[in-house]
């Protein structure tokens, strides 16, 4: 048998020599530093949650059937007639928010360790691109249950386009394919959402990871190991094998975050109306609004950021600025230290308040100041004031971050400490 | 006929010319794909005008009616409530309705109506597209301590007046857009033409 393995190992490696090395250069020989810590799951996690939403989309593509009058029942027949149907569909939803809080994790990791810095720039701006098409894939298939939300939040983000001047409405109207969004936009919104946006997001992983594997992994001391390598291996001194360390490192990971998914599958599937909102259990009803539109909550820190502006045009464009200032970290951060271990305190105090501020901007955008405003305040507080004014506060807190990033680091108000050599371990 | 010699302006000339071409044709391929977008003959025959009956509308009520897949209000304003229009002027972005792009010119008045107690809008946020709430109670609103009846946004908290108008400090840029409508008989409107003679 082992005779019959090898011949065909033979067999391959004469027609494609390459395969091996390029396994071996991904895998077996991709040496990442060894004091990676909890941080450093959340790449290996959003690609476990991405199979996830292939696998369980391609189960839900075969029973659900696109079009403004078949979309809402399909879900429902899904969820009450097919045998597990339910399961597969509350994977898919819980995964949609899985994949934010995974990559909103990831992300931050890169903010802590400074891993958009050079050489890494290109892995951080194909990361963004990611994070796009990921909110345009959360979207779409947010629309496609056809329950009220799905409308109205079709509605909503699709005027949004109205705000750019003298094309506006003839764009809406395109995007649409009708004066309001109906089954035309429900079908296009089908495809892009099971085909084009998966195919570019696929891309853009493997373009991330080739990316990231050309210059190596950051890690929490920012420290570059390629520098420290063995004189006769030519092997990084700090850096370990990906396979068989790492995997099993993220298998662990995996098993973890499995069970964690598990319980908000069986127990909380719509997590109190955070993951799932009631009002996408009404089917989808041109003329009446629900009584508060607002977007599943990893939309909502940007969302508020264009609700709290009391201007059209200029709350559209704060909230795509908002977006884009994250692809410019790299050059708006000069500073020469990566890892937050060793940079000064004014960047550890910005990277926390912008961690709050993003966290409270997500609050607003949810409606839950709505609430909280009465409660503090009393019943007769100007609640649309305190909001806007709240929301405004932080909107320039938001932004102010950047700017911050850029004149504390570029007029060399930083005060670093002196990074290691070689990667600190807490043996 | 071999020549060794190769003419490195032709090669350009020849690649360059080609890609001009190429993209063009590029583009011209692409048109297809984007007009595909457009609505559709079907979705722009559902556009036709529609019939209300507004008989049995009282005072202070509300009709919604659709129209090309969007809430038209047919509302019956009392008087109270339009002897509020005056008063609100100085609050409002646009009280002149002076946007011709949101009214046929027929309504280009303090009513914004053919008929002074009948108002004929479109119920759709020109903010982001919500369909505000409709508050016609002339009493402090947790919105507004001053509210003199109208329109309430939930989505973003946008306000307009009983007209339509759109008030200050709000983020919908201009007021709600009345859609041509004439009236075939004191109980029948019909949403989605001119009346004769109004442009």
């Amino acid at each position: 048998m082992a005779k019959v393995f090898s011949a065909i190992g033979n067999w391959v490696t004469e027609r494609a020599p390459n395969m091996m090395p390029t396994y071996r250069k991904h895998m077996s020989e991709y040496f990442a530093p060894k004091n990676f810590n909890l941080w450093y799951y959340f790449g290996s996690l959003a690609i476990v949650v991405l199979v996830n939403q292939i696998l369980t989309g391609i189960f839900l593509t075969m029973f659900y059937k696109p079009g403004a009058a078949t979309a809402f029942d399909s879900v429902e027949y899904i969820m009450r007639d097919v045998d597990w149907g339910w399961l597969i569909r509350y994977m898919h939803s819980t995964g949609a928010s899985m994949f934010f809080v995974v990559v909103y994790l990831h992300m931050f990791r890169g903010l802590m360790y400074g891993s958009y810095k050079k050489p890494r720039e290109l892995v951080w701006l194909l990361g963004m691109l990611i994070f796009l098409v990921l909110m345009a894939e959360g979207f779409m298939g947010y629309v496609l249950p056809w329950g009220n939300m799905s409308f109205w939040g079709a509605k909503v983000i699709i005027s949004l386009f109205g705000a750019i001047p003298f094309i506006g409405d003839t764009l809406v109207q395109w995007i649409m394919g009708d004066f309001n969004p109906a089954d035309a936009t429900l079908n296009r919104f089908f495809a892009l959402h099971v085909i084009a946006l998966p195919l570019v997001l696929l891309l853009l992983v493997v373009l991330h990871i080739a990316a990231l594997h050309e210059v190596g992994s950051n890690n929490p001391d920012g420290v570059e190991i390629k520098k420290n390598k063995d004189p006769v291996t030519h092997i990084p001194l700090d850096g370990i094998a990906f396979h068989p360390y790492y995997t099993v490192k993220d298998l662990f990971g995996v098993g973890f975050f499995l069970i964690l998914c598990a319980f908000i599958i069986f127990f909380q599937p719509t997590l109190g109306g955070w993951f799932l909102e009631g009002d996408n259990f009404i089917p989808a009803n041109n003329l009446v609004t629900p009584a508060e539109i607002k977007p599943v909550w990893y939309f909502t820190p940007f969302y508020a950021i264009l609700r709290v502006i009391p201007d059209k045009l200029f709350g559209v464009l704060a909230m795509f600025a908002s977006i884009a200032a994250l692809f410019f970290v790299p050059w708006l951060d000069r500073g020469a230290v990566k890892s937050i271990r060793y940079r000064g305190t004014g960047f550890k105090i910005a990277l926390l308040g912008f961690g709050v501020v993003f966290v409270l901007l997500g609050a607003i955008g949810a409606g839950k100041t709505t609430e909280w405003i009465p409660e503090l305040f009393g019943p007769n507080a100007d609640l649309t004031f305190i909001e806007n004014l709240f929301g405004r506060t932080l909107t320039l807190l938001y932004f102010g971050f950047f700017v911050f990033l850029w004149v504390y680091t570029h007029f060399g108000f930083e005060k670093t400490k002196p990074v290691p050599e070689r990667v600190t371990t807490h043996a | 006929m071999a020549n060794d010699v190769v003419d490195h302006a032709r090669r350009r000339f020849l690649t360059a010319t080609t890609a001009v071409v190429g993209g063009a044709g590029a583009l011209a391929a692409a048109v297809p794909f984007i007009k595909s977008w457009e609505p559709s003959a079907r979705a722009k025959n559902a556009g036709a005008p529609v019939l209300a009956d507004i008989s049995k509308v009282e005072p202070g009520q509300r009709l919604t009616v659709g129209w090309r897949g969007q809430p038209v209000w047919v509302i019956n304003r009392t008087p109270a409530l339009l002897a509020t229009l005056p008063q609100l002027e100085s609050r409002l972005k646009d009280p002149k309705s002076e946007n011709a792009d949101q009214q046929p010119k027929f309504a280009q008045n303090q009513n914004r109506s053919l008929k002074p107690e009948w108002l004929v809008v479109i119920g759709i946020c020109t903010h982001l597209g919500c369909s505000p709430d409709f508050v016609p109670e002339i009493k402090p609103e947790p919105f507004d301590p001053d509210w003199k009846g109208g329109f309430f946004c939930p989505c973003h908290k946008s306000r307009y007046d009983i007209a339509g108008r759109v008030f200050q400090g709000v983020p919908a840029p201009a007021n709600l857009p009345v859609p041509p409508y004439k009236f075939l008989s004191d109980k029948q409107i019909l949403i989605g033409v001119n009346p004769e003679g109004a442009a």
